[in-house]
C-alpha cells in the first residue's frame, strides 16, 4: 500500500448553491468519506481549510494577504489516502463531490521514505 | 447525526430574517451575504468532521458571529437598522441586542415582520409569493422558478427587482402597527393560498403533487396563528382549509403515482389527524362579522371529509356553500367547481348546463381540467364521441405526464366500456 494526498480545489464558490444544494452537496461528501473509510482507504480524514490567508514569500519575506489564486487553484482541503498505486488513487478520488460542483482533486504520492 | 431534510432552506428563511433586522431592510443584500457565509463554513466543516448534534443551533451561532464581525467592522462606513443604531454603537449594548434578536420568540416575530413586509404595496401579486418563498422559505432563484412554472431567468430579475423594491421600505412592518398590519394580511393570506395551491395541483411538469410546497404554507401560517396580532378569524379558516386539503394529499395520488379521479379516491388513505386538526381550526374561524372565500371554502373541504363514501356527501350543502362563494368571489373557476357539485346532485346533464351557462367561459379554455369535467360528463350520459373530443382537448393542455396518463386513461374508457377507470379499492 502507498499514501498519497488529495488536495481538493476549485469547488464553486458555495455561495452560488441554493441551502437545498448545499445540504445535499453536503450529504454526498459524508457519504464519499464514509465509504473510503469502511474499504480502508481513509488513512487520515484531513482538514477543511479557510479559503482567505496570508502568503509569504519574495527577498524581503513579504507578508501578504491571499491566496489570491484563481478559484480553481485554491485548496479547500486535504485527506491523506492509502491505495495500491497512484491509477487506484485516481480511481478513488474520481467519486469525490467536489468534482460535481466544478472542482477537482489533485492527487499527490506520498515520496517513500525507504526506497 | 442526519441532517433533518430541508434543514439548510428552513434555516435560511429564518436567519435572513433577523439578519434584516439587525441591518436595516435595506441591508437585505448583506444580511443574505451573511447567511450563505454561515452556510459555507458548515459545509467545509461539516463534510470533514461531520454534523454536529445540533445543527441548527450551530448554524444560528455561526451567523450570529458573523453578524458582529460585520457590526462591528462596518459600523463607522453602514447605517444599519435605524431604531437601533444607538443600540449597536456600543459594545456595552451590541452583544445583548444581537443575542436578543437570534432568541426564540425574536425570531418568530421577525419572520412574520418579513412576511408582512414582502407583501408590498408596490408589487405584483406573483412578485410578492415569489418574495415570501425565497426569502422566508429558502427557495433558490432557480427553485422559485421551478415553483412557478417561468424561466430561471425571469424569475432572476423579477426576484432582484422586488428585493430592490423591499430594500426602499423604510423598514420591516410592524406588527403592533394594526393598521398596516390589517391592510396586509389579506395578501399575506393571499400569497399562503397560492403557494398552497401551486403544490396542490400546480403545472409542474415533473409531479403533480409537490407537498414541500404545502409544507412550506403550512408552516408560514402556524406562525400566523401563534401570534396574538396576526391570528385573525380569516388565518383559522386558510388553516383549516390547509389541513382538510393537505389530508387528501396521499389520496390525489394512487399508489402507481398517477392521479385519482376525485370520486374514486381511496378515503381511507386521508390523514385523519389533519381532517380533525381542519375542524378545529373551522370552529375558531368562526368569529368576528367577516365571512371570506377561505371560510366557504374550508366547510366545503369539510363536507367533503366528512363522507366516507363520495356517495355519502352532501351535495346540496356544497352546491349552497358554491353560492355563497360565487357571491363573495365569483370566478369561471369556482363556477366550474359549482357546476361539477350540481352534477353530483342532479346528474351530468344538469352539470353541462351549468357549465354552458358560465359567464366568462372563455377563460376556462386553457384549464385542462375545464375539458376533463367536460369529458366525464359527456361519459357518464353515454356520449361517447364527444367525451372523447373533450378529453383530446384537455390532453393538449397537460402540464405533467401524471395528467397525461389520467387523461389517456378516461380517453381509453370512451373507446371501451363507459364506466371510470380508476375504481376505489
Amino acid at each position: 500500500m502507498s499514501e498519497f494526498i488529495f488536495l481538493y480545489r476549485g469547488e464553486r464558490n458555495l455561495k452560488t448553491m441554493s441551502p437545498e444544494e448545499a445540504q445535499k452537496s453536503m450529504t454526498k461528501w459524508r457519504a464519499w468519506f464514509k465509504d473510503l473509510s469502511d474499504s480502508g482507504h481513509l488513512k487520515n480524514l484531513g482538514q477543511p481549510l479557510e479559503r482567505a490567508g496570508k502568503v509569504v514569500g519574495g527577498k524581503h519575506r513579504t507578508v501578504s494577504d491571499g491566496p489570491y489564486a484563481e478559484t480553481k487553484d485554491i485548496i479547500g482541503g486535504y485527506s491523506v489516502i492509502e491505495a495500491r498505486d497512484l491509477n487506484q488513487a485516481a480511481e478513488l478520488a474520481a467519486g469525490c463531490p467536489g468534482i460535481e460542483s466544478g472542482g477537482l482533486v489533485e492527487v499527490r504520492p506520498v515520496m517513500p521514505i525507504a526506497m | 447525526m442526519e441532517l433533518a431534510e430541508h434543514l439548510f432552506r428552513r434555516e435560511a428563511g429564518r436567519l435572513v430574517a433577523i439578519l434584516t433586522r439587525l441591518f436595516g431592510i435595506h441591508n437585505l443584500a448583506l444580511a443574505e451575504d451573511v447567511v450563505q457565509d454561515a452556510f459555507c463554513r458548515a459545509l467545509e466543516t461539516w463534510k470533514f468532521h461531520g454534523v454536529p448534534k445540533n445543527p441548527s443551533a450551530w448554524l444560528l451561532t455561526a451567523a450570529k458571529n458573523r453578524a458582529l464581525d460585520v457590526l462591528r467592522s462596518e459600523r463607522t462606513v453602514r447605517k444599519f437598522a435605524p431604531e437601533l443604531t444607538r443600540l449597536l454603537e456600543s459594545e456595552w449594548t451590541l452583544a445583548p441586542v444581537v443575542d436578543e434578536s437570534f432568541g426564540p420568540a425574536a425570531m418568530k416575530d421577525v419572520q412574520l415582520r418579513m412576511m408582512f413586509s414582502c407583501i408590498h404595496p408596490r408589487l405584483p401579486e406573483e412578485a410578492q409569493v415569489a418574495l415570501v418563498l425565497h426569502l422566508l422559505c429558502g427557495f433558490s432563484v432557480g427553485e422559485t422558478a421551478a415553483a412557478f412554472l417561468k424561466e430561471r431567468a425571469a424569475m432572476q430579475k423579477r426576484i432582484g427587482r422586488a428585493k430592490k423594491t423591499l430594500a426602499r421600505s423604510k423598514r420591516l412592518v410592524e406588527l403592533a402597527g394594526a393598521a398596516e398590519t390589517a391592510a396586509r394580511l389579506p395578501g399575506v393570506l393571499r400569497a399562503l393560498y397560492l403557494l398552497f395551491s401551486e403544490g396542490y395541483h400546480g403545472a409542474s411538469p415533473k409531479s403533480a403533487v409537490r407537498p414541500e410546497l404545502c409544507d412550506e404554507a403550512m408552516r408560514l401560517v402556524a406562525l400566523l396563528l401563534e401570534n396574538p396580532l396576526t391570528s385573525a378569524p380569516a388565518v383559522h379558516a386558510l388553516a383549516a382549509l390547509f389541513c382538510f386539503q393537505a389530508a387528501r394529499l396521499p389520496g390525489r395520488v394512487d399508489a402507481a403515482g398517477n392521479l385519482a379521479l376525485f370520486v374514486a379516491q381511496d378515503r381511507t388513505s386521508w390523514d385523519a389527524a389533519l381532517i380533525a386538526e381542519g375542524r378545529r381550526e373551522l370552529g375558531l374561524s368562526a368569529t368576528g362579522a367577516q365571512l371570506t372565500a377561505y371560510h366557504v371554502e374550508a366547510a366545503i373541504a369539510a363536507l367533503h371529509a366528512d363522507a366516507r363514501h363520495a356517495q355519502e356527501t352532501d351535495w346540496d350543502g356544497i352546491v349552497s356553500l358554491y353560492d355563497t362563494l360565487m357571491r363573495i368571489q365569483a370566478s369561471p373557476v369556482v363556477a366550474l367547481n359549482r357546476a361539477v357539485a350540481v352534477a353530483q346532485r342532479d346528474g351530468p346533464a344538469r352539470g353541462l348546463e351549468e357549465i354552458g351557462g358560465i359567464e366568462d367561459r372563455r377563460r376556462l379554455v386553457g384549464y385542462p381540467f375545464y375539458f376533463a369535467t367536460l369529458g366525464e360528463f359527456e361519459l357518464r350520459l353515454g356520449h361517447r364521441g364527444k367525451a372523447g373530443e373533450s378529453f383530446r382537448a384537455a390532453l393538449k393542455l397537460v402540464r405533467n405526464p401524471m395528467e397525461r396518463r389520467f387523461l389517456e386513461g378516461r380517453l381509453r374508457a370512451c373507446v371501451e366500456v363507459s364506466k371510470p377507470e380508476v375504481e376505489s379499492p
